[in-house]
């Protein structure tokens, strides 16, 4: 009976939606809340202490927030199925690819911080106004750091055994990407020597690109270009170390 | 390798690092239809031949295949015919059995009206349509496992795992779960683990026993009975004066019962004078409890003298 069933791959994909975020908004809808207001809290602090002057940084850094965590989400949720209800042996067993999980897992963060998105993206339109090109330009970068942020987290939640350690990792990763890393504020606000720290993370050159978009920094085309060829390149290697680290089954 | 209808494994065998071997050489051959019940102690490699059989986990060594399908080199091709409840497997708290079955459909491919509607037969056939809408957090344990069950049944795997499926149910739960069994086993392949030896008695169309991580034996329950060395088994209450046996083994348990283990022509004998004395006593074929415990019991003290 197997052999004569034509699978959907928009159904597989539509099941990870279900379960990750419709089932669980609607069972859950504190943690919804919280998805909203973490990155929302960061902007109105930015805000307050620069006095209005950097609520357009603070902006594009709650969008970048809000991408970057939803990777890190996942991470968190998938090791939460894998660990807890052994949904990945279930999947692994099953015609399921983990190609098809993932990417369904993923939309389903996207989903989860929809409303989170946006309220950032309206306010984004109001206070940064962009062009359509340059709109273009700001959703290229924020889908970089999407990417990034969901090889980073698949790979860390199909090599985690522990759930408690899984969301350690995952508030952490969150913390050092989107908040220490001038990701809400200017590069230039950090000290010179630490400065090349900051260049170890991908948000920096994603909030470095977003923010010349929006033109609060004047940076040559040429450290632009630099940019988006590190950004582009971190996300194209860590897909390929994903994809060769990453554990669906054991071995 | 392999055949149809069968599940046929060949010196499979899995080593975790260099020290632990979970699986030393199996090879067995079973019909691959109606309920075959693996069972052994804590650690005998049970988990790891089910997770090696359902593409979960990759062999150290040897080879097994399902129907003819081999469970490494053509993995995809088995994954659209299996289905496995996990052991220590637990519904989603935030969802209900409904949304569970219809999730679990649709990540096998099933469109969604066609999900909905397996979902909903599977549930009335486990008859769970009554906390159907019901969140899974709510339900009892025995139900939890009913739905993960209801998830599986729905699906169209030709061949279902169920790794320690009763575990931590009560007795009136668990017969509930052994009906499902059965009626899963009407049109699929159940490969089942269990400690409870007495529901491998009930269910298991073909036994397979592990110790230490080797197979002891295999077969049918009376096809392993007539292989084991004592046949029958005389039960005594306690403080019993016990005849003398001229061969067998004779245990007292703590409560002080008296347990003969022999061969037929011996039974028959010590039964004449038992009832010759007047002393109350049962006779029957030994039970799976004592064919494990002879087979698992020796196969443990082999296994240490020959380690030294």
């Amino acid at each position: 009976m197997s052999g004569r069933l034509k699978r959907s791959l928009t159904s597989q994909l539509f099941a990870a939606i279900l379960v990750n975020s419709v089932y669980e908004m609607k069972n859950y809808p504190t943690n919804l809340v919280n998805t909203v207001l973490s990155p929302l809290s960061f902007l109105v602090v930015i805000t307050f202490v620069s006095k209005g002057a950097l609520l357009g940084q603070a902006i594009e850094g709650g969008l970048i927030m809000s991408m970057f965590q939803s990777g890190t989400a996942l991470q968190g949720d998938i090791s939460h199925l894998k660990n807890d209800f052994k949904l990945q042996d279930m999947l692994v067993s099953s015609p399921a690819s983990p190609a098809i999980y993932v990417l369904g897992m993923a939309i389903s963060e996207i989903i989860y911080v929809s409303p989170a998105l946006l309220v950032l993206a309206a306010l984004g339109q109001i206070y940064i106004h962009p062009d359509p090109f340059q709109a273009l330009e700001l959703t290229a970068a924020l889908l970089l750091i999407f990417v990034t942020s969901i090889t980073i987290g698949f790979m860390f939640a199909t090599l985690s055994s522990d759930i408690v350690q899984s969301f350690a990792w995952s508030r952490l990763l969150t913390t050092v990407f989107t908040t220490i890393t001038p990701v809400y504020y200017p590069l230039t606000y950090i000290p010179l020597p630490l400065r090349y720290l900051a260049y170890l993370s991908p948000t920096t050159y994603a909030a470095e690109i977003m923010q010349n978009v929006a033109g609060y920094l004047q940076e040559g085309a040429g450290v632009v270009v630099t940019d988006w060829a590190v950004l582009g390149g971190a996300t194209a290697i860590l897909l390929v170390v994903v994809s060769k680290k990453a554990r669906w089954k054991e071995v | 390798m392999g055949e149809s209808g069968r599940l046929v494994t060949e010196k499979l065998t899995k080593r975790y690092g260099s020290t632990t071997t979970a699986l030393r050489e199996v090879s067995l051959s079973a019909p691959s239809s109606g309920i075959f019940a693996l069972i052994g102690r804590n650690g005998a490699g049970k988990t790891t031949l089910v997770r090696i059989l359902a593409t979960e986990l990759a062999p150290t060594s040897g080879r097994a295949s399902i129907n003819g399908i081999d469970v490494v080199e053509d993995d995809k091709r088995l994954r659209e015919r299996i289905a496995i409840v996990p052991q220590e497997a637990r519904t989603i708290s935030w969802m209900t059995p409904k949304q569970s079955a219809l999730a679990y459909l649709m990540w096998r491919g099933f469109g969604h009206s066609e999900a909905k509607k397996r979902a909903e037969e599977s549930l009335a056939r486990l008859k769970l349509d009554k906390v159907a809408d019901t969140l899974n957090r709510s339900l009892s344990g025995g139900t939890k496992r009913k739905v993960l069950a209801a998830m599986v049944l729905a699906s169209e795997a030709e061949i279902v795992f169920l790794d320690e499926a009763t575990n931590g149910l009560d007795p009136i739960s668990r017969r509930d779960f052994w009906e499902i069994l059965r009626e899963l086993a009407k049109d699929r392949f159940i490969f089942l683990t269990t400690h409870y030896l007495e529901e491998a008695e009930q269910l298991a169309d073909t036994l397979g026993i592990l110790g230490e991580g080797r197979l002891v034996a295999v077969g049918t329950v009376p096809s392993i009975r007539g292989r084991i060395r004592y046949q029958y088994s005389i039960k005594l209450p306690p403080n019993t004066n016990v005849p003398g046996v001229a061969e067998g083994e004779v245990t007292t348990g703590r409560d002080g019962q008296v347990q003969i283990l022999t061969n037929e022509d011996e039974a028959f004998a010590i039964s004449r004078k038992l009832s010759v004395a007047g002393t109350r006593f049962s006779i029957g074929p030994v039970s799976l409890d004592d064919i494990f415990f002879q087979l698992v019991g020796e196969s443990t003290l082999a296994e240490r003298e020959a380690a030294g």
